[in-house]
C-alpha cells in the first residue's frame, strides 16, 4: 500500500500535477473550482456532435472536513452529474477537482498536498477511488444479485488493499456497526428490505475507510420510517468514523436536517450557497425561495403558499440566455435576460448568483 | 365537520383482496370499513405494502385475477354495488363516473398515441361525441389543466411532454367525463416540489370547483396529505389504522404508527438534533404478524397485541383508532 503510494506520488511530481500546500491551510478536504461536465449530443446522418448538454455548468466550491454538504436541486439541474464527476465515473470537461492530501515524502515527513484528481489517469488516481467512496440512490439495482454480503462489501478491500484473512473479520465488524448481525454475511441481497439493503450500501462505501462519501440520493427510495432510521445511522457513523459527506437530494426538508452547508442547484449552476440555517431562514436568490416555499410544510393549517412560478425547468440543451432562471423569475428584469449574474459572496458566507439578491 | 349529514358518495364494507403467492394467501388488504363523502377530499397515507394501491385497483375491479381476488366484501358507488356488477355495466363506470390518476405518468399513457386521441378516446366511448367535437372538448381539458397553447399539444404524443405536463394530461384524461369519484394513486410521487406544488394546486382547484364530486388521493407523504385533504385514512399491513379528519389526525394522532410517522419526518421549520424512528421493517406481504400487525414495532406493546387483533374504535366522533391502547386494556396502563 505505501509502495503504490509512493509510486503515485513520484508519477505525480514527474507530471507536474502535484501542488505542495504549505501544511497549515484550514482542514480543507475539497475545492471545485469551475467544474465543467457536458454531454455531447449527436445528430444527422453522420452522428455529428449538434451541442452539448451542459449538465454542469461552471461550479465551484470547497468542503472543509467532517462537514456534510448538501446539493439540492430539481430533476436535471447537475446534482447527480456533480457526484459522478467526482468520483470520476464521469471526466469533467472543464475544471479542476482539488483534494486535500496528506503523503509520506521519501524522506518520510508528513506533507500536506493539494491533488487535482480531475486530472489524474486509472493508476493514479487508485488511492483517491478508496479514499471517495459513494452511496447511491437505488437499493435494488446497486447491489451485485450473485454476490453475498459479504462478498459486496469485502470487494473494495481486495481491490485496495489485497486479499488478507482479516478482511472477513473487517465486513463483519462493518455490518454490526451498520446495525445488522454477523451472520447476514452469508446472504444474498434480495433476502433484505429496501433499509436493509441500503445498509449494506454503507457498509461497502465505509469498507475502505473513506475520508469523503458521496451519497446520492441515499433515502428517496425508502419508506418514511425507513428513511429516518438511514439518516440517523449515517450521522452516527459520521461521529464514530470522522468521514465528510456530500449529500445529494431533491428533498429540502432531509437536506436542512442532515447538512451544514447547501448549495441550491438550477440548470447546471449553483444559485445559492451557504449555511443551512441561513439558506432557510433568510435565502437571497429568488430560486431558493420559491423552491421552499413550494415544500409542503405538513401542517393542515398552514399550507405551503402557492409558489408564484409557472411552467418547469428549461433544457439544458437550449439554456436561457443570462440569468438562467429569468424565464421563470417573479422578479426578472431586463438585465436579466441579457447579463449571466456572477456567483459571488454576498454575505460572511453565502454565495450568491442574482442580480438582485435578497430583493424577493 | 361544520355540515351535517352529507351525502356518502362510496361506502366501503369489509373489502378483502387477496393475492395468492407462491402457494400462500397474501392478504394485502385485509377487511377495509369506509367511506366518502361528496365533495370531499379523501386521503390514504401508508408505506409501501399497506395496501393502499389494491384499495384502489379494487374499487375499479382492476386487480388481475389470478394472483389477485377480492374475495368479500361490498363496495357502494352511490346506491350500485360495484362488486356485484357485470363486467360490462363495470366498463361504463371506468373511466366514466369513477376515474384514476396514475402514478407514473410515463408508463401510463400509451407512447404511439398522440395525448389527444387519448383523451378523446374515453370522451368518444362514454359521451359518444364524434371525433370532432372530443377533439374540441380535448383542447378545452388540455386549457383547463394549464397546457399552453393546447391546439398545438393536442397533437403531440407523451414523450413531447415533460413530466409534469404528462401528469396533467393524465388528470386531462380522468377528468374528461366529468367522474364524481376521481382516484389518484401518488399523483406527484415521480415530480419535483415546484411542479408538485402545481399539480396539487391544481386538484385543490378542481375539487372546489365541483361540489358533488369527491377524490381520493393515495400517498405515501403525510405532507402532501397535510396540504390538500379534509379527512384521512392511515393503512398499514392491509388495515386502517387510524382515520380522522386532516386537523385531528395532525393536531391529536393516536396510534403510534401514526405518531411514529409524524416523528419520523424531518421538518423544514424546525431542526431537530436526531430523528424519532420507529424500529425494524414493514412486515413483507406473507409475513404479517398475528395480533396487532404493528406490534413488532411498537413502543407501547402488551401482551394482549400480540394475540388479538383490536378493532376499530370510536375514539371521538370522526377519529377511529385500531389500538388496544384505547379500548379497555389499555386503561389498566
Amino acid at each position: 500500500m505505501r509502495e503504490f503510494k509512493k509510486r503515485g506520488l513520484n508519477l505525480l511530481e514527474e507530471k507536474g500535477k502535484l501542488i505542495r500546500g504549505n501544511g497549515k491551510e484550514k482542514e480543507n478536504l475539497l475545492e471545485v473550482k469551475d467544474l465543467k461536465t457536458y454531454f455531447p449530443v449527436f445528430g444527422g446522418v453522420f452522428r455529428k456532435v449538434i451541442g452539448y448538454v451542459k449538465a454542469v455548468d461552471g461550479v465551484s466550491f470547497s468542503i472543509d472536513k467532517g462537514e456534510v454538504f448538501g446539493l439540492v436541486g430539481e430533476t436535471g439541474c447537475g446534482k447527480s452529474t456533480i457526484g459522478k464527476t467526482l468520483v470520476r465515473i464521469l471526466n469533467p470537461t472543464f475544471g479542476d477537482i482539488f483534494y486535500y492530501d496528506k503523503v509520506e515524502l521519501k524522506s518520510g515527513k508528513e506533507q500536506s498536498v493539494k491533488i487535482d484528481i480531475s486530472k489524474l489517469n486509472r493508476k493514479e488516481l487508485m488511492p483517491y477511488r478508496s479514499k471517495i467512496q459513494m452511496i447511491f440512490q437505488d437499493p435494488y439495482s446497486s447491489l451485485n444479485p450473485r454476490f453475498t454480503v459479504g462478498d459486496i462489501i469485502e470487494e473494495p478491500l481486495t481491490v485496495h488493499r489485497g486479499k488478507h484473512k482479516e478482511n472477513k473479520e473487517i465486513v463483519k465488524d462493518l455490518l454490526k456497526k451498520v446495525g445488522m448481525s454477523e451472520e447476514h454475511i452469508y446472504r444474498y441481497p434480495h433476502e433484505f428490505s429496501g433499509g436493509q439493503r441500503q445498509r449494506i450500501g454503507i457498509a461497502r462505501a465505509l469498507s475502505t475507510n473513506p475520508e469523503l462519501i458521496i451519497a446520492d440520493e441515499p433515502v428517496s427510495a425508502l419508506d418514511v420510517s425507513i428513511q429516518a432510521q438511514v439518516i440517523n445511522l449515517m450521522q452516527d457513523l459520521q461521529d464514530e468514523f470522522r468521514v465528510t459527506y456530500i449529500f445529494i437530494s431533491h428533498d429540502l426538508s432531509v437536506v436542512r436536517h442532515i447538512a451544514h452547508r447547501i448549495a441550491v442547484m438550477y440548470l447546471g449552476f449553483i444559485m445559492e450557497m451557504g449555511p443551512a440555517d441561513k439558506i432557510h431562514n433568510n435565502p437571497l436568490n429568488p430560486y431558493t425561495k420559491v423552491l421552499l416555499s413550494a415544500v409542503p410544510r405538513g401542517n393542515p393549517r398552514k399550507k405551503a403558499k402557492k409558489p408564484p412560478l409557472r411552467g418547469e425547468v428549461p433544457s439544458s440543451l437550449h439554456k436561457p440566455s443570462g440569468c438562467p432562471f429569468h424565464p421563470r423569475c417573479p422578479i426578472a428584469k431586463d438585465i436579466c435576460k441579457k447579463e449571466d449574474p456572477v456567483f459571488e459572496e454576498k454575505e460572511r458566507g453565502v454565495f450568491v448568483k442574482c442580480h438582485f439578491p435578497g430583493v424577493f | 365537520m361544520g355540515k351535517k349529514q352529507r351525502k356518502e358518495l362510496l361506502k366501503v364494507e369489509n373489502l378483502k383482496t387477496h393475492f395468492v403467492i407462491e402457494e400462500q394467501k397474501a392478504k394485502a388488504v385485509d377487511g377495509l370499513d369506509f367511506y366518502v363523502f361528496e365533495g370531499e377530499f379523501f386521503g390514504i397515507v401508508g408505506e409501501s405494502g399497506s395496501g393502499k394501491s389494491v384499495t384502489a385497483l379494487s374499487i375499479l375491479r382492476l386487480i388481475p385475477d389470478p394472483p389477485g381476488k377480492i374475495s368479500s366484501g361490498k363496495i357502494f358507488f352511490g346506491d350500485k354495488d360495484l362488486l356485484g356488477l357485470s363486467w360490462e355495466d363495470m366498463r361504463k363506470i371506468r373511466g366514466n363516473e369513477i376515474s384514476m390518476i396514475f402514478q407514473e405518468p410515463m408508463t401510463s399513457l400509451n407512447p404511439v398515441f398522440t395525448v389527444g386521441v387519448q383523451i378523446m378516446e374515453p370522451l368518444i366511448i362514454h359521451r359518444d361525441m364524434d371525433k370532432r367535437e372530443a377533439r374540441a372538448e380535448a383542447i378545452k381539458m388540455l386549457k383547463k389543466v394549464g397546457i399552453p397553447s393546447p391546439e398545438l399539444r393536442v397533437d403531440d404524443y407523451p414523450h413531447q411532454f415533460s413530466g409534469g405536463m404528462r401528469q396533467r394530461a393524465m388528470i386531462a384524461m380522468a377528468l374528461c367525463c366529468n367522474p364524481s369519484l376521481l382516484i389518484a394513486d401518488e399523483p406527484t410521487t415521480a415530480l419535483d416540489v415546484t411542479v408538485q406544488a402545481q399539480i396539487l394546486e391544481l386538484m385543490t382547484e378542481i375539487k372546489n370547483k365541483r361540489k358533488e364530486s369527491a377524490i381520493i388521493l393515495i400517498t405515501h407523504d403525510l405532507a402532501v396529505i397535510a396540504e390538500t385533504c379534509d379527512r384521512v385514512m392511515v393503512m398499514y399491513c392491509g388495515k386502517i389504522q387510524e382515520v380522522a379528519s386532516t386537523v385531528d389526525l395532525f393536531e391529536n394522532p393516536l396510534h403510534p404508527y401514526t405518531k411514529g410517522l409524524m416523528a419520523s419526518i424531518p421538518s423544514l421549520a424546525k431542526k431537530k438534533k436526531r430523528l424519532t424512528t420507529i424500529p425494524g421493517n414493514v412486515p413483507g406481504i406473507l409475513h404479517f404478524p398475528p395480533g396487532c400487525p404493528f406490534h413488532t414495532r411498537c413502543k407501547y406493546k402488551m401482551p394482549v397485541c400480540e394475540k388479538v387483533v383490536p378493532e376499530l374504535l370510536k375514539v371521538e366522533k370522526d377519529h377511529l383508532v385500531r389500538c388496544h391502547l384505547y379500548n379497555g386494556e389499555g386503561k389498566n396502563r
